[in-house]
């Protein structure tokens, strides 16, 4: 047991002769918002490839609530309450909003054949209670698509897909949010547009954690109670944002030593 | 035209255009189906070409599709009565009853090979051996009095379903082509073991019991005063019946959670395993579902065309499966049913193609996949709500 909502502890990640978490060690509280920093494949993605059940670790043991969930299949992650948005969007083009975000959705919906094809009772009140759950959440985060939720997602631009990717993570009411790049492709306003309304969104339930993976600095320094800068699969320093950015080790991982 | 889509100026009745649609469908089926010269059979097809061509370029069929949307029930319905009245018309004539069932047991073969293709995404190019252990299954059971025969129809599903439990390891296993590949490897396996098992009838194949219903044999033919009538109307109508059931079990599936999850799953995998969906349970039951629709559709064409052998289940056969399914559109079941109607009935309309109809597909799917990829109907998105105003 720990007294922790996440930890990592000892975590280690060989592909073949690339190391690309090295001894990766963290904890992380509820209600904690912390960005995870560090330079191209220094080991952010990778860490919540394993952390959701993408990868099995090579070495060391990922803890959830007190439960031990190393090497835990993506879905027993999901149903512990941990979701996530992709580095490249990786939402199903051909399919509406609506559709896209009960993706997201799989814990509260009735799974059994019977209920899903022929006595369809609950699968009815469910379709009316999370259509008007689903329109109030895209509301939120962009007011014009919640009129358009029998829209496909491949017909919005990057912006708007990004936010019904971050609608898709929330929808089943997560413990951790894992957000890996949002503001990827977005402006410097729109990436301030999304964190606000992250926000909003957290503040609403109750206690919401988020990991971000981001190289805005500005979004990491403004939103995150803490920081983890990552070196080639290494933790270099640990702290406030302020903190690690003036860790001299740091600066020379971003900028190089000399 | 008005194409203002303000609510006021809507028409009184959206759906005249679609009904318009189904009951010229209805005739030009009769037309095709009573055409006994080759050049009748040739202006007809020109026609169809032509006029969905227009259709398409004029912007009637978006039309079409969107007034079908809206009053969908209703529609389904008035298609269904065309298609029964289209029977009853038809009711002297051996062949054109014989036709027509058999786009419907294709068409509901396709139905079940959609539920893998089209929605789950797993190619299976072993239709016909799926197909034809159905219609080996009524044979067998056939003979033994006590089994009532509607219960041999699903007793055909069963067995296709059961034959293809080994495969289920490599189709989780693999993913696209390699599924694929075992399939193809199990359709020969399967017509192989066929032709060298005695008991099976080996090459030379089986008879097949007609179907009975309620003490009412399918080789009587009804009789109605002194009309003639041919005992293929039992089977026509039979097979609109089931046509009609798993069709609504299709869109059901379609418009549920689990349909849904199959989307997912074909989409992007890893995605729908990070939120919950079980990767496997979906293909499982998918590939499953699929089979036993595959085993029914065979189990019925079996006993109505009383003799099977192991040359009508073979690679080809199921290419020509796949081959509807892509001609309609993946996942789309009116495009499924055009596509069974065109793949059945022109060789047989148009005798002097016979010998060269795989060819004649395999151009046909080349040019629909070249000028309308997504097939002759494309699929729409998913209207979980479809007798409902929900913009609230």
């Amino acid at each position: 047991m720990t007294g922790h909502l996440l930890e990592f502890r000892n975590v280690v990640k060989r592909f073949g002769g690339v190391t690309a978490l090295d001894d990766f060690s963290m904890t992380l509280d509820q209600s904690e918002i912390l960005g995870l920093i560090g330079p191209n494949g220094s080991g952010k993605t990778t860490s919540f490839n394993v952390l959701t059940g993408i990868y099995g670790p090579t070495e060391g043991q990922v803890f959830f609530e007190g439960q031990e969930i190393t090497g835990a299949d993506p879905r027993a992650v999901y149903e512990a309450g941990i979701v996530r948005t992709f580095q490249r969007s990786r939402l199903c083009l051909s399919l509406s909003i609506y559709d896209n975000i009960m993706i997201g959705d799989t814990s509260r919906l009735v799974r059994g054949l019977w209920s899903n094809l022929i006595s369809r009772r609950r699968l009815e009140e469910q379709l009316d209670m999370t259509r008007r759950q689903a329109r109030d959440l895209v509301a939120t985060f962009s007011g014009h698509l919640a009129d358009r939720m029998d829209q496909p997602v491949g017909a919005l631009p990057m912006i708007e897909r990004r936010r019904i990717e971050i609608c898709r993570a929330l929808i089943s009411g997560p413990r951790l949010l894992l957000l890996d790049e949002p503001s990827a492709g977005m402006t410097h306003d729109e990436t301030h547009q999304l964190m606000d309304d992250i926000l909003d969104v957290r503040a609403r339930g109750e206690g919401l954690s988020i990991i971000i993976v981001e190289h805005e600095m500005g979004v990491i320094e403004r939103i995150t109670d803490r920081c983890i800068v990552l070196s080639y699969g290494r933790k270099i320093a640990e702290g406030t944002y302020a903190e690690v950015a003036a860790d001299s080790e740091v600066q020379n991982a971003y900028l190089g030593a000399d | 035209m008005t194409d203002i889509s303000l609510p006021q100026s809507q028409p009184s009745r959206p759906w005249i255009s679609a009904a318009a649609v189904i009951v010229a469908s209805g005739l030009y089926s009769w037309a095709l189906l009573m055409a006994e010269e080759t050049w009748q059979v040739l202006s007809l097809l020109v026609l169809a070409v032509v006029a969905t061509g227009v259709a398409i370029k004029t912007g009637f069929v978006r039309r079409v599709e969107r007034d079908w949307a809206a009053s969908e029930t209703r529609l389904n319905r008035l298609a269904f009565a065309v298609l029964i009245a289209l029977i009853l018309v038809l009711s002297g004539s051996h062949f054109a009853l014989l036709m027509i069932s058999t786009v419907l047991l294709y068409f509901v073969a396709s139905l079940g090979l959609n539920i893998q293709f089209g929605f789950t995404g797993l190619v299976n190019f072993a239709g016909a051996a799926f197909f034809g252990a159905g219609a080996y299954t009524a044979a067998v059971l056939g003979n033994v009095l006590v089994i009532p025969p509607l219960l041999i129809l699903l007793a055909g599903g069963l067995v296709a379903m059961a034959i293809s439990l080994p495969l289920l390891i490599p189709i989780v296993r693999t993913t696209g082509h390699y599924a694929a590949v075992v399939t193809i490897a199990f359709g020969v396996l399967f017509r192989t073991f066929l032709e060298v098992n005695e008991i099976l009838g080996g090459p030379q194949g089986l008879m097949v019991n007609s179907m009975k219903l309620f003490g009412w044999d399918f080789y009587n033919a009804p009789s109605l005063g002194n009309l003639e009538i041919s005992f293929y109307l039992n089977y026509a109508l039979l097979a609109a019946g089931l046509a009609a059931l798993v069709f609504a079990l299709f869109r059901r599936l379609e418009r549920s959670w689990i349909g849904l999850h199959m989307d997912a799953v074909r989409l992007d995998e890893t995605a729908a395993a990070c939120f919950g969906i079980s990767v496997k349970r979906t293909k499982i039951l998918a590939f499953l579902l699929g089979n036993v629709i595959l085993g029914v559709s065979g189990a019925l064409y079996g006993m109505m065309i009383s003799f099977i052998a192991p040359a009508s289940f073979t690679f080809s056969d199921s290419l020509l499966l796949v081959s509807i399914v892509l001609l309609g559109g993946l996942g789309s079941p009116w495009g499924g049913a055009i596509a069974a109607a065109i793949v059945v009935l022109l060789p047989e309309k148009l005798q002097l193609l016979q010998e060269y109809r795989f060819l004649l597909f395999s151009i046909l799917v080349m040019l629909v996949l070249l000028f309308r990829p997504e097939g002759i109907l494309p699929r729409h998105l998913r209207n979980f709500f479809p007798n409902r105003r929900t913009d609230a």
